[in-house]
């Protein structure tokens, strides 16, 4: 199962690819002051990572992140309880 | 004391970076007096509407009007309570009896608004032990009572039956039930789901399927049941929803289903308890108008005529359209700016489309989404076809005339 680690730097890579104009992004770095990601942008990445790692994101799960580490614990998570 | 309304400033920014600050928001338009289904008067000229979803064009049907007038003459202008408490009158049952009778199942169920159809619908048949797996591309009512259900919300990409296939693959061991939601005619750019490659994975999965034909519903299938009717497949679609305020001309929204146990949403579905039931013009002017779509088939005909004649000739134009025809045609732009320009600008020469902006567009295109009426002249169709000819060569969207 990848780490918690690995799952951060993949969904910082996905996040760069949807907003490469938002300059830095890090675990801290949050959705909508920082990074200024859209409902949609967001339901977008939230695709390419469910395809990454084969597995569903539910919308309940989304309404709480804020930061591209909350996200990652998310899918760690997930990963976890699906005992992958 | 920080003002509450601040977390809407990206908002307003928005809407000034786009709209400046014009009068002409697409949001803002008056209609100063309606001349017939597809003629207004705005901003004090006439305007051609093609933008208002009567794809029948009977708003101004004089049967419906009478029966409107009649029922406000004999039950007044609203029930003042709802459908579980005083707000249930004859004209409910009479009209809820007409939508089992033409949608061939053993129940319906009237709303009094569509979005509250969704809402209901939704949140009464799913819960919080439940999943539901919604069409990416699915209107916000559909969103909201998904929502409002508290299930578990998974989204499937649009139109896509091998992608909910996979996602209910990995749904593993559910403790409720799993509830698949999609649209007929999605409304935005003018494409159909495919229902029997869908129904095939609901089937295989054991799941149930809800599908919305607000824009579908006298529009598709030789007796205007829909999609699934046109498609093949009503058996297999477990519960329909739809609108009033579409094809049927009025306000307000339905469903039903063959279950055995459908009726449990009234007093189960917190959007159709919790409000004031439809009023009885209402009722009155949607039994009407349901008469006459089950009694006139050339409605459609004239429809499906009008809306090839649009798409095909903006096509010829050069124009890029969003899907095959449809009575939504929708014309993709190559960015916001160009929309919103090519928006006004055909108001401007009298001609009135929606506009439909990213985020909440698919694939976030820039769309200008014109709909099409039974009730349009073949003139009318003609008169905008070139207003969208001239603009499109005055914003370089097409080709110059040769």
């Amino acid at each position: 199962m990848a780490s918690r680690q690995e799952i951060l730097a993949a969904v910082i890579d996905i996040v760069r690819s949807h907003r490469p104009e938002a300059g830095e992004v890090g675990e801290a770095s949050r959705f909508d002051e920082d990074l200024a990601v859209d409902s949609a942008t967001a339901m977008d990445l939230v695709m390419e990572i469910e395809d990454r790692y084969d597995l569903d994101i539910p919308l309940n799960a989304l309404a709480d992140l804020r930061t591209v580490g909350d996200l990652a614990d998310l899918v760690h998570r997930l990963l976890v309880e699906r005992g992958a | 004391m920080k003002d509450i309304f601040d977390k809407y400033l990206p908002l307003e920014r928005r809407r000034r970076e786009l709209f400046g600050e014009t009068r002409d928001l697409p949001f803002a338009l008056t209609v100063e007096r309606l001349l017939s289904p597809t003629r207004a008067l705005v901003g004090g000229r006439e305007i051609l509407l093609f933008g208002t979803n009567n794809y029948l064009g009977l708003t101004f049907d004089p049967a419906a009007i009478e029966a409107g007038i009649r029922a406000l003459r004999e039950w007044g202008t609203g029930t003042t309570g709802s459908r579980i408490a005083n707000g249930t009158y004859v004209l409910h049952r009479q009209l809820e009896q007409a939508f089992a009778r033409f949608l061939d199942r053993g129940t319906a169920i009237v709303f009094t608004t569509g979005y509250q159809a969704n809402l209901a619908t939704i949140s009464g048949l799913a819960g919080p032990r439940d999943v539901i797996l919604v069409d990416a591309d699915s209107h916000a009512s559909i969103y909201d009572g998904c929502r409002l259900s508290g299930a578990t919300v998974i989204r499937f990409r649009h139109n896509d039956p091998e992608d909910l296939d996979r996602r209910l693959s990995r749904l593993g061991e559910v403790e409720g039930s799993v509830l698949v939601v999609v649209e007929g005619l999605y409304s935005m750019l003018g494409d159909v789901a495919p229902l029997p490659e869908l129904c095939a994975v609901v089937r295989r999965h054991g799941a149930w399927l809800l599908v919305d034909e607000a824009h579908s519903f006298g529009v598709y299938g030789a007796r205007g049941r829909g999609l699934a009717e046109a498609q093949g497949v009503e058996r297999e679609v477990h519960f329909v929803a739809g609108t009033f305020s579409k094809s049927l001309g009025a306000v307000g929204g339905f469903a039903a289903s063959d279950h055995p146990r459908f009726e449990l949403l009234r007093i189960a579905a917190r959007p159709y308890m919790f409000t004031a039931s439809p009023s009885p013009a209402t009722m009155a002017s949607v039994l009407a108008i349901l008469e006459r779509i089950g009694r006139e088939p050339e409605l459609r005909s004239r429809l499906w005529d009008n809306a090839r004649r649009l798409h095909a000739g903006l096509a010829e134009l050069g124009f890029t359209l969003g899907a095959p025809v449809s009575p939504v045609v929708a014309v993709v732009l190559p960015d916001e700016r160009t929309a919103v320009r090519a928006w006004q600008r055909l108001l401007a020469e009298g001609v009135y489309v929606n506009l439909a902006l990213p985020p909440g567009t698919p694939g976030r295109r820039s769309l200008l989404r014109a709909s099409v009426s039974a009730a349009h002249e073949p003139e009318e169709i003609e008169t905008a076809l070139a207003t969208f000819a001239r603009i499109g060569r005055e914003l370089d969207l097409v080709a110059p005339r040769p």
